[in-house]
């Protein structure tokens, strides 16, 4: 094998297929990025049996071949190599990788060990690249991370007609957006539960490049248990998780509130992150809501304590209630709007929080719900 | 216990001048010991075994004896004992399994008077505690008046009775319970503490045991007067340097330790072994069962609430192993301690023959003060709640009101269905 390919292109398709590679994986090929070069293209692919990454680069192939390499290794070189040409040529068991005048040996595993990428599931449809990227961040920041309860570490899809919805949870708070979608199909109806981290990741890799994401999840038959993303020359596969039990998160919405609250997003982040400085490990950050505005405190008698007041409309019965002071702010930071608002039925159950505009125009299509803590005495 | 001071009324020891009625001037230290507390709550809630030996322990082939009825003791039965042995001295005995939340009741009872009494309360177990009731002389008066103002208390309050040693120090006031048993008061004055001690053999000294007595006997020493004439040098050269010199102390009554109320639990647990091993994953998982319901009433009981499930498996080999997940919030649910410590049991994927099973609460922290994160589609009445009315249920009709419909047996008449039983 041996061809010759641009320093940047090579960087992005090793960068992409080496994200999903385990750190520690059971059988070391696992940890390896398949070079196969025919027909003048380079394709570039990893596998750890959940995940796979493939890309597609064109090069300049002097010898078709194939070989398998450490991916953690590759990645690395590539990301630290000049702007330049780069060569690659196998030389015996080994890989030589130059570039101007910089020149890498690697040793290579055996190829015959690697498995077989599995198979795209049949396409389902196509969606905005950058939007796609947005609306998982906003929704995988709720997801769980304890591996223990794999379920909870998932984001569930709903894929129905034209609308995609995107739910999490960790069971202490919900997320859930709405957008719209381009299904293949105008009555399709299917769902499925992706792994957060996998979501994430490959979203924000194929969110930049633009253009459409297209998605591959099959109801039944081929690649059942699988879901597929593709942009541009990319493609990504990922085993599903099982969702059958998955909580009712839509229901968990409260359908009506008794008090709103309007207030400046970036504004309400800053005092919150503030004011939690004095609440120890998983103390929360007390809010008193009433018509005078908002006071946000954390501490105990005994120990330090903060407090501090912003403006804020409100529209409701005084109120105060408590939250984890993380949870707040990573539903804040995903709003994407400059106004938050937050609606409540009772300081014991859970808010809701939605972006709005200064002009008070009310968007719901993402709403991040939190259960609050019971402190002391309530 | 093998000592004849069974006469009625405050006790033995008037004779030597030391007695319910000796001077107790300089005296701030009560030790109360409950008089055969567990066979002594059985007996007061089962009048038709007053007199008869009572015997209180596990009745399983590996059980010991947890308490003995004075009259079970005059057939040299005493606490842990196997059973079986004493079934053999005394086959007419009341053999009872121990019922602890009954006792702890009776305990929390207790420890409730003494604390109405002072709050310089030191616990040392169910039964018996420390109080430093020096304070206390102007409200309630000297400490021999405040030690049968307690017996008289927990005589007419509880239907118990207890023996208290009244003395300058802990130690001289343990050991004068001792002394002052069954029912009785014993007041050693401070003034002739040294006297008292020096009568007495080494082994009443705090940490001389079996074989320390038997080391000391070798070198001459058979009486507290002999330790308290021996050089220190020669007891430490002999006993090591911590052990030589407290003996030392303790021989002329020194004994420097305050009376310090309890410090906070820093796990709750609870253990259950086995009468024959069993590999049964569903007498495992009801043993798990009632394991969570006893720590978490326990624990709402001390109003603490606790981040770290621990398990304890013990095969039947005696290999013991431990295996803990700390919860993201803080719990007193068992619902919530069974499901983690039963998720941790299945993760062992065994089938070996178990003996032994405990469950433990750890990382405590005060309930109330400790903030509960809640839970998604947490009922506003869930477990906890559902819990809490078991405690209520619990603390009026007994533990066999309420509890999980899986540890329901049908033998048992206290099991009859009743009108509340959530969660089922």
């Amino acid at each position: 094998m041996k061809f010759r390919v641009e320093r940047d292109a090579l960087a992005d398709a090793v960068a992409w297929t080496a994200k999903s590679l385990p750190n520690r994986p059971p059988v070391p090929v696992l940890a390896g990025v398949m070079l196969e070069v025919g027909d003048g293209r380079l394709t570039v692919s990893g596998f750890d049996y959940e995940v796979s990454s493939q890309v597609q680069v064109d090069v300049q192939a002097d010898a078709d071949g194939t070989v398998l390499v450490s991916g953690r290794l590759l990645a690395e070189i590539t990301r630290a190599l000049p702007a330049k040409p780069v060569d690659v040529a196998t030389e015996g068991s080994r890989v030589e990788i130059t570039c101007g005048s910089a020149r890498f040996t690697l040793p290579t595993m055996p190829v015959e060990d690697y498995p077989t990428l599995p198979e795209m599931p049949r396409s389902a449809g196509r969606i905005d690249a950058g939007l796609f990227a947005t609306a998982v961040a906003q929704v995988a920041v709720a997801a769980g991370r304890d591996e223990t309860l794999p379920m909870i570490t998932g984001v569930k899809l709903e894929l129905e007609r034209n609308t995609l919805t995107l739910l999490a949870t960790d069971r202490y708070r919900a997320a859930m957006r709405e957008l719209e979608w381009q299904p293949d199909e105008a009555d399709t109806s299917l769902t499925a539960l992706v792994p957060a981290r996998t979501l994430s990741e490959t979203a924000r890799a194929l969110g930049p490049l633009g253009g459409s994401v297209g998605v591959a999840l099959s109801a039944a038959g081929a690649g059942e248990g699988m879901i597929g993303f593709t942009g541009g020359e990319r493609r990504t596969t990922s085993r599903l998780l099982e969702g059958e039990n998955y909580p009712p998160l839509r229901s968990i919405f409260p359908p009506e509130f008794v008090a709103h609250a309007r207030v400046p997003a970036a504004a309400l982040a800053e005092v919150v992150k503030r004011v939690a400085l004095v609440a120890e490990r998983n103390n929360p950050v007390r809010l008193s809501f009433s018509t005078d505005g908002l006071v946000v405190e954390a501490g105990a008698t005994e120990d330090a304590r903060a407090s501090e007041a912003l403006e804020c409309e409100y529209s409701g019965d005084e109120m105060t209630t408590a939250f984890n002071p993380q949870y707040l702010l990573d539903g804040l930071g995903q709003l994407g709007k400059p106004i938050a608002r937050l609606s409540f039925v009772d300081p014991m159950k859970p808010a809701v929080i939605s972006g709005s505009t200064e002009d008070g125009e009310d968007d719901t299509s993402y709403k991040y719900l939190i259960m609050p803590v019971r402190f002391a005495n309530q | 216990m093998g000592r004849q001071q069974l006469e009625q009324g405050e006790g033995p020891g008037g004779a030597d001048g030391f007695g319910p009625d000796a001077d107790d001037t300089g005296c701030g230290i009560l030790h109360v010991d409950m008089d055969a507390f567990f066979a002594s709550v059985e007996v007061r809630n089962r009048p038709e075994l007053r007199g008869r030996p009572v015997i209180v322990g596990g009745v399983g082939g590996r059980g010991v004896v947890s308490s003995a009825s004075y009259e079970a003791r005059r057939f040299g039965v005493h606490s842990a004992m196997p059973t079986v042995r004493a079934r053999r001295l005394c086959p007419q005995a009341v053999f009872l399994p121990p019922d602890f939340e009954e006792y702890s009741t009776a305990s929390r009872a207790v420890m409730a008077i003494f604390g109405e009494i002072t709050p310089l309360v030191e616990p040392l177990s169910l039964d018996e505690a420390f109080l430093d009731v020096s304070g206390a002389r102007r409200r309630l008066g000297s400490a021999a008046a405040v030690a049968r103002l307690i017996r008289a208390r927990v005589r007419d309050e509880l239907r118990l009775t207890c023996s208290v040693g009244v003395a300058p120090t802990k130690f001289v006031a343990k050991l004068a319970s001792g002394r002052a048993k069954p029912d009785g008061l014993l007041v050693v004055p401070a003034d002739r503490v040294v006297e008292y001690l020096h009568r007495l053999p080494v082994s009443a000294l705090w940490g001389v045991g079996e074989r320390t007595a038997a080391l000391l006997h070798r070198l001459g020493l058979a009486t507290v007067a002999d330790i308290a004439h021996t050089r220190p040098a020669t007891l430490v050269a002999a006993l090591g340097e911590a052990a030589g010199t407290h003996i030392h102390e303790l021989s002329w009554g020194r004994d420097p330790r305050a009376v310090t109320p309890r410090v906070a639990e820093k796990s709750v647990g609870a253990e259950t072994t086995f009468d024959t091993d069993v590999a049964d994953p569903d007498v495992i998982r009801r043993a798990m069962l009632g394991l969570a319901g006893r720590c978490a009433a326990r624990a709402r009981r001390a109003g603490v609430v606790g981040r770290t499930v621990t398990i304890k498996v013990r095969f039947a080999d005696f290999r013991t192993i431990n295996r803990s997940r700390t919860l993201p919030a803080a719990t007193d649910v068992a619902r919530e301690m069974f499901e983690t410590a039963w998720s941790l049991f299945t993760a062992l994927a065994t089938d070996e023959q178990v003996r032994l099973v405990g469950l433990r609460l750890e990382g405590l922290d005060t309930e109330g003060g400790a903030p509960r994160q809640l839970m998604l589609g947490e009922r506003e009445h869930g477990w906890r709640d559902a819990e809490r009315a078991m405690d209520a249920a619990a603390e009026r009709f007994g533990s066999a009101a309420v509890r999980p419909a899986s540890l329901l047996h049908p033998d048992t008449p206290t099991d009859r269905p009743g009108p509340t039983r959530p969660g089922s």
